[in-house]
């Protein structure tokens, strides 16, 4: 399977160009460079070539190949229109939730199609919980917030062992010690870095096995970030985390390792020291290092 | 990346930054060179005061380190530049690091040469300090080429040179050997040679480092105490 799938490449010519009359570089995309691929063992998701379509044929990832590992924090850069949200959006099938939009290829969360008949994607979501840029808590106190999922999916037999499961996700997410006086006060009353947490606790509630980010601090200043990146850090011996950052020093702070997507396309994916400091495909370097825009 | 370019960053301001940082570098460069071409030539030709003015020439060398590693700290700290951007700065840091002290070893041989502008006959070792001072700014030039466009061969070309140069002070050091066995009068002056060949030795020895951050710097890869066989199985294996 594995070497069939190595042998599928995808071979493109993408322009760098930018307006203002500058010299237009074309760049070849020959399949992706680096390490997608883990042994098979280790892959919590296992995507092979992922193509998705919005409305009409309008193409907004290209044949995208890639395994995601236990215990892992992978992150996803590229420029704005890349594919980097559209793909993380793929493995909870939250892309369903979109009119006209289409997924092709593969994708297995430990071995099973998520695009199986027989999958619920309620229940995947369970699995695969996400985090989005800006903090959406519920219009409810704090308790309820962290609650809901639990309640939701039954997870919890009586009011202790919901009162257990609410410490608990707020504890992982490091807001315990700061809310516990006033759990029955309004979520929406947090200072923004503290919803964002709240959020992360509703999400690892419902004792997901993946978690997607998608800019989760991007709306917070830069103790509230610090406060979630060292999160990250400590989640990651629960979960596979995968968060798509427009900040490259966060890529460079949090991941094991770093995808960078261009124009559709999964340019490359490698060790994140790799990526930053010597990258091996020129899209890569220009974005790292700030050229071309 | 063999792409180098400092000038294509979207922001103008970054392009001039490491531009001037790489220009520094190479006006360093060319004064350490400028030292090292007149320390040997005060000592081959006997001329004390060039010696003189290569020994107290030393500062500004010492002074431009400083600047430029002040130059990189702020665009690091300002920029936090990655890939080939940090290479480039590590590789600057380290290399003026090098630089700095080629400019003591010439300050040194500076030193010798006036204190030996009345020795005779360098213990009849004239010849081969002219012939391993020739090396050692053949060297210290194509070094500072290599560095200057980033030419990977010819950095590989002075990391396998200085193997050559090592050789000779060994031979040096032996010839001095006998002759301060033959007559402990000798011991002196002998030992002024051996400074001066130790001196120009390690010049060697800089140079050798300068080019193995060339090749970190456009490789990526890191070939410090490595042998050559594995330094070229390491840039041809990309």
């Amino acid at each position: 399977m594995m070497e069939a799938t190595l042998d599928m490449t995808t071979v493109a010519k993408v322009n760098t160009a930018t307006s203002g009359g500058r010299e237009e570089f074309s760049h070849t995309i020959s399949g992706t460079i680096g390490k997608p691929y883990l042994d098979g063992k280790d892959a919590k998701f296992f995507c092979r070539d992922v193509n998705v379509f919005y409305s009409g044929d309008k193409q907004a990832i290209f044949d995208v190949n890639m395994d995601i590992g236990r215990n892992e924090v992978i992150a996803m850069i590229g420029p704005s229109g890349c594919g980097k949200s559209t793909f993380l959006r793929c493995m909870n099938r939250m892309n369903d939730t979109i009119e006209g939009c289409r997924v092709t290829g593969d994708i297995r969360l430990d071995g099973e199609d998520i695009h199986d008949k027989e999958q619920d994607p309620v229940l995947l979501r369970a699995r695969v919980g996400m985090v989005f840029q800006k903090p959406n808590p519920f219009p409810k106190s704090i308790y309820d917030n962290v609650a809901y999922g639990p309640r939701l999916h039954g997870l919890a037999a009586n009011r202790a062992e919901l009162d257990d499961i609410v410490e608990q996700s707020l504890t992982k997410a490091g807001l315990f010690k700061e809310v516990k006086d006033r759990l029955q006060s309004p979520g929406t009353g947090l200072s923004g870095g503290q919803q964002q947490r709240l959020c992360i606790a509703r999400t690892i509630a419902v004792s997901p096995e993946v978690i997607l980010m998608d800019e989760p601090t991007s709306a917070l200043d830069p103790i509230a970030t610090a406060t979630i990146e060292e999160l990250i850090d400590e989640l990651r011996a629960s979960f596979t985390i995968c968060i798509v950052t427009h900040s490259m020093q966060q890529a460079a702070r949090i991941s094991q390792r770093t995808a960078y997507f261009h124009m559709g396309y999964l340019v490359e994916l490698n060790d994140t020291k790799t990526v930053f400091t010597n990258p091996q495909h020129q899209l890569t370097e220009n974005y790292i290092t700030g050229r071309f825009g | 990346m063999e792409d180098m370019n400092t000038t294509q960053h979207t922001s103008q301001k970054y392009n001039h930054e490491l531009e001037e940082a790489r220009s520094k570098l190479m006006t360093m460069g060319g004064l350490v060179e400028t030292q090292v071409t007149n320390a040997i030539k005060a000592l081959l030709e006997r001329d004390s005061s060039l010696g003189e003015k290569v020994s107290f020439s030393d500062y500004e060398i010492n002074s431009m380190e400083v600047a430029i590693d002040e130059h990189c700290a702020e665009i690091i700290a300002r920029r936090q530049p990655a890939a080939s951007d940090l290479r480039l700065l590590i590789t600057i840091i380290k290399v003026i690091t090098d630089l700095e002290r080629i400019g003591d070893e010439a300050e040194k041989v500076g030193r010798y040469a006036v204190e030996m502008a009345e020795t005779p006959t360098y213990g009849g070792l004239h010849s081969s300090l002219r012939h391993l001072s020739g090396h050692v700014k053949t060297m210290l030039s194509e070094t500072l080429d290599a560095l200057a466009r980033l030419d990977v061969e010819q950095a590989m070309q002075v990391v396998k040179n200085d193997q050559q140069v090592d050789d000779e002070f060994d031979s040096i050091t032996r010839q001095l050997y006998t002759r301060m066995l033959e007559d402990p009068r000798n011991i002196k002056d002998s030992l002024n040679v051996t400074w001066c060949a130790r001196s120009l030795e390690r010049i060697g020895d800089h140079c050798k480092n300068i080019c193995e951050y060339v090749i970190y710097l456009v490789k990526g890869k890191d070939v410090r105490h490595t042998n050559l066989d594995k330094i070229r199985e390491t840039i041809l294996g990309e």
